[in-house]
């Protein structure tokens, strides 16, 4: 490289001191990020990510420390130099981005006077900084800056937020700008905009950017190069396109087979997973970091530490066998099966679950918000029902409707089997509340933490199968087996297992009660990927040898078409489309439905003309009048409708067999808009 | 990664803090001088030298040498052997009315955390109320109301005081706890709400009731003494510390301050070491 580089990490190791005991995090990582370019870094959670971006700002937590290797900012050696010197540093030339904006934006002060703070360190006068940070603030899109610039940070959307962090970050003009996941908490299409911003503010700053995302599909849309970190060590690298078409690391391999990508569906394929867990913090490796998870370990690889190896011109890998990482055995075998039902058929099975006219309100500072607005769905035996929409759409309320945790209003009927329901839990009798659990997002917290794992099942089989406790016990067992949790972690507490296996427990005990349907409300959202795989097969074989009916929570777009067999999209309270997964992603699309697929990177790095929704999503407590997306329609400008989207709300009908849509705007006039 | 590590701390095994308490020195000072007045308290008669009324008319005022290690008061009884014995009442005391106050407190605390609403509403302005006034004068109120002094009226006057105080931080950490689905997945399986207030939620709150306890019976021994001293605490003539700084403390000022100061160094002793373990519990548990 003839440039000197923005950044250059040459033999980095870095270690935490955790109890007294170093352990080392990062191993000897060397990447440079060239003026201008964007660098991506990928890998699973405690992998080194956000240390390695920690330690190129010189910024890392109190117990950790550089134990050897140099950081280069422009040429110059950065690990040595003193904290005054660091400080100027991140005023004048390096910033960073966060992952969560309401936590990085001090709450107390302005919004305008908190950008127009970097102004001013930077020597500006208060008057002359206020007026930069407007500037800012446009030059980062936000509408409306001057009304924005007095307003708090709860005050803002999680998009806004992220946009302002932004725009403070650009406000000294940096050379090098981390972003550490930054859009991570974001709705898909919220995502969408910050990272078009992103990449127009950097085609218009020449700014280098060093990305951190665990979301390949990001890394790839945003990204020139590409370095993957395994256990704190760097085991590839490349330019994107390349190492993404052309992975030559085993890991690179398996994470990249791990993903639902668009297409495959639970009826034909097998997601394949990375076995094993990744080790522990501060393990030493006599060979390669990644032995004992890799299917093409021999004993050399676990003997000595594998050099980066040339694959083609500056891609990389650190591999012995980086040549047959390419047709890297599954470790999940691929049972074709052959499908149950013509996927775009129209038929639905046996009718399990039928919930018609379902509202909820809610009390919001003296205001009734209605959140739910008359849903009726339905579900069949053996099927997964998938609920996507952005946050705040009413996903989960739906979720819990439905299970009884709080009542409808008036008029909802909940029926399971052709028997109506009561609408509240404790008025339900043990059988219907067995015959639909659910497992939650966050299983460190659906699991009581003083609780054993056997505790945890075997209580509820005792509760919902009225079995003697001794009996639950053999079934807790049983059924924690059957999750393939090891019969050495049945007595021990959740906070001892990883995230995947907490997951299990929680299929386990939402199994317990021999469930007809099972809630899962994001239930991987919160797993890595190779993880996330391992459970969404798990479901699948319990779905397929139980005959069990999910009602599918998640954002994950991929996910959700993956284990889905129809497919509802919420937005605001109220069903858009509803239909097979077939139909519900293949289109004619709802003009949201459009927006929302369009707004979600694809790792196969191709490109998606993207379908803009505009503005935010519209406070359920005033929604807009006629349809309630029409003041963010990406179709209602030039359908000819636009009066009718205004003045009165649609209606759900059927637009084709088993496909049915909100919306004015006629179904052959959407097909050919979208074509 | 911050994030990460502060949940990863979080995390940790009940047993891991335990290793990590046992090595904190605090908290070592703490347990040791406390297992010794608790020691007191049940051995006091092995420990003690001679009978707590035992009388040495030949050796009154006298102050402290190898016969007397702390010298005797103005009735020629040993200072150091009703010190020891002394421990008894006011350990004892403080324990049951911490006892009574932690328990009250977090019942209450526990109910109006999950059922929240109404009945959150008014018992919290009730409890606000009671902990307004101070507990030596509604001690000293009730005791002149009673007409007597008794022990037990002063572990149930100070288990009321106390009672507010726990119940709110109780109280606060339930309000965190009721949010998490644990709660909804025990509701999923029938529970009963005392099942889920008292084997789903209460253990999990149980590190904030422990420091809280600690921090109350550090008080406790504050007002047990502070109450014998004003001689509205316990039945006259009881060996307690409190009464025996009551009885001689006029005598500092000729001199004789014995009688007084090692009485004195004993409360504080209890005081201070119950307040070193409560300060290594915060820092261990993280509360």
């Amino acid at each position: 490289m003839s440039a000197t580089p923005t950044l250059e990490l040459r033999n980095l190791e870095v270690a935490y001191t955790v109890r007294g005991i170093d352990r080392q995090v990062l191993r000897d990582v060397s990447f440079s990020i060239a003026p201008g370019e964007a660098y991506g870094l990928v890998g699973e959670s405690g992998c080194g990510k956000s240390t390695a971006a920690f330690a190129a700002m010189r910024y890392l937590p109190r117990n950790g420390k550089i134990t050897k290797g140099s950081i280069f900012f422009e040429g110059d050696d950065i690990v040595s130099i003193s904290e005054a010197e660091v400080s100027r540093l991140r005023r004048s030339a390096i910033s960073m981005v966060y992952q969560n904006p309401s936590t990085a934006l001090n709450p107390t002060i302005r919004v305008g006077k908190q950008i127009a703070e970097v102004f001013e360190l930077n020597g500006m006068s208060s008057d002359e900084a206020m007026t930069k940070a407007q500037e800012a603030l446009t030059t980062v899109q936000i509408a409306d800056p001057s009304r924005v610039m007095r307003r708090y940070v709860h005050q803002l959307s999680g998009g806004m937020a992220q946009r302002v962090v932004i725009a403070m970050a650009l406000a000294s003009n940096p050379r090098l700008l981390v972003m550490d996941e930054p859009t991570t908490g974001l709705d898909a299409t919220v995502e969408a905009e910050v990272l078009d911003l992103v990449r127009e503010l950097r085609r218009d700053t020449g700014t280098s950017v060093l990305f951190i995302s665990h979301n390949l599909g990001v890394i790839r849309h945003m990204c020139d190069r590409v370095g993957v970190l395994y256990a704190g060590a760097l085991v590839e690298e490349g330019a994107t396109a390349e190492l993404f078409d052309n992975p030559s690391h085993p890991y690179t391999v398996g994470l990249l087979r791990c993903i639902p990508r668009g297409g495959l569906h639970k009826s034909t394929d097998r997601l394949d997973t990375i076995p094993g867990t990744p080790p522990a913090l501060g393990t030493d490796f006599s060979g390669c970091v990644f032995a004992d998870r890799c299917a093409l370990v021999d004993d050399k690889c676990r003997s000595q530490q594998p050099q980066m190896v040339t694959i083609a011109g500056s891609h990389v890998a650190r591999c012995f066998h980086s040549d047959g990482a390419k047709n890297l055995p599954r470790s999940v075998e691929n049972i074709s099966f052959a499908p149950q039902h013509d996927a775009g058929a129209s038929n639905f099975g046996e009718t399990l679950l039928d919930v018609s006219h379902l509202s909820k309100v809610f009390n919001q500072d003296g205001h009734k918000v209605r959140v739910i607005n008359d849903v009726s769905l339905r579900l069949g035996v053996g099927e997964t029902l998938g609920l996507v929409g952005e946050s705040g759409s009413g996903k989960t309320t739906i979720a819990k409707l439905v299970l009884g945790l709080t009542p409808p209003e008036e008029g909802g009927v909940i029926s399971l089997d052709g028997k109506g329901l009561a609408q509240t839990l404790n008025r339900r009798d043990v059988q219907d509340v067995g015959a639909m659990q659910i497992v939650f997002q966050n299983p460190d917290q659906a699991l009581n933490r003083r609780h054993s794992v056997t505790r945890i099942v075997a209580r509820a089989v005792e509760r919902l199968r009225r079995f003697s406790l001794r009996n639950a016990i053999e079934r807790a067992h049983e059924l924690l087996s059957g999750m393939r949790v090891e019969s050495t972690l049945h007595s021990v507490r959740p906070v001892q297992l990883s995230g995947g296996l907490k997951q299990r427990v929680a299929i386990a005990r939402a199994f317990a009660g021999a469930p007809q349907i099972v809630v899962c409300d994001e239930p991987t959202s919160a797993l890595d990927v190779s993880v996330q795989a391992a459970i969404l097969n798990l479901l699948v074989d319990l779905q397929k040898q139980d005959k069990t009916s999910f009602i599918f929570i998640s954002h994950d777009l991929g996910v959700v078409r993956y284990i889905s067999d129809r497919i509802a999209v919420l937005y605001l309270g109220r069903v858009v489309e509803f239909g097979t997964s077939q139909r519900v992603f293949s289109g004619p699309f709802h003009p949201y439905t459009e927006a929302l697929l369009s707004s979600v990177p694809k790792i196969d790095g191709s490109i998606r003309k993207r379908i803009p929704l505009t503005g935010v999503v519209p406070s359920p407590s005033n929604p807009p009048s006629g349809c309630v997306l029409n003041p963010r329609c990406p179709r209602k400008q030039g359908s000819g409708y636009e009066s009718l989207c205004e003045s009165e709300e649609p209606n759900l009908t059927e637009v084709e067999p088993g496909h049915f849509m909100r919306c004015h705007i006629p179904v052959e006039k959407l097909k050919q808009l979208q074509n | 990664m911050n994030d990460e590590k502060a949940k990863l701390a979080k995390q940790t095994v009940f047993s891991e803090r335990l290793a990590v308490l046992r090595k904190n020195k605090a908290f070592i000072v703490g347990t040791s001088i406390l297992v010794f007045w608790v020691l007191s308290a049940i051995f006091g008669k092995l420990i003690a030298r001679y009978d707590q009324d035992f009388m040495d008319y030949d050796a009154i005022n006298s102050p402290p040498s190898l016969k007397y290690w702390f010298g005797t008061d103005s009735n020629g009884r040993d200072v150091f052997s009703r010190v020891v014995i002394g421990s008894r009442v006011i350990i004892v005391i403080s324990f049951l009315a911490t006892l009574l106050g932690a328990f009250v407190g977090a019942s209450l605390g526990l109910i109006a955390g999950y059922l929240k609403g109404k009945f959150d509403m008014v018992l919290m302005r009730i409890l606000e109320a009671i902990s307004a006034i101070p507990v030596i004068i509604i001690a000293l109120l009730a005791v002149a109301a009673i007409g007597r002094s008794s022990s037990i009226i002063t572990i149930l006057i100070i288990g009321f005081i106390f009672t507010p105080n726990v119940a709110r931080t109780v109280r606060a950490a339930v309000l965190g706890e009721s949010e998490l689905e644990y709660v909804a997945a025990a509701r999923l399986r029938t529970e009963k709400t005392a099942h889920i207030l008292f084997r789903e939620v209460l253990p999990n709150v149980l590190p904030t009731l422990i420091v809280e306890f600690t921090v109350r019976l550090g008080y406790a021994i504050f007002a047990v003494a502070t109450l014998s001293f004003l001689g509205a605490g316990l039945e006259a003539g009881s060996p307690d510390w409190g009464t025996q700084v009551a009885d001689t403390w006029s005598l500092i000022f000729t001199n004789i301050w014995w009688p007084t100061l090692f009485p004195s160094l004993a409360i504080a002793s209890v005081a201070v070491s119950i307040n070193l373990i409560s300060d290594a519990l915060l820092e261990v548990f993280e509360l």
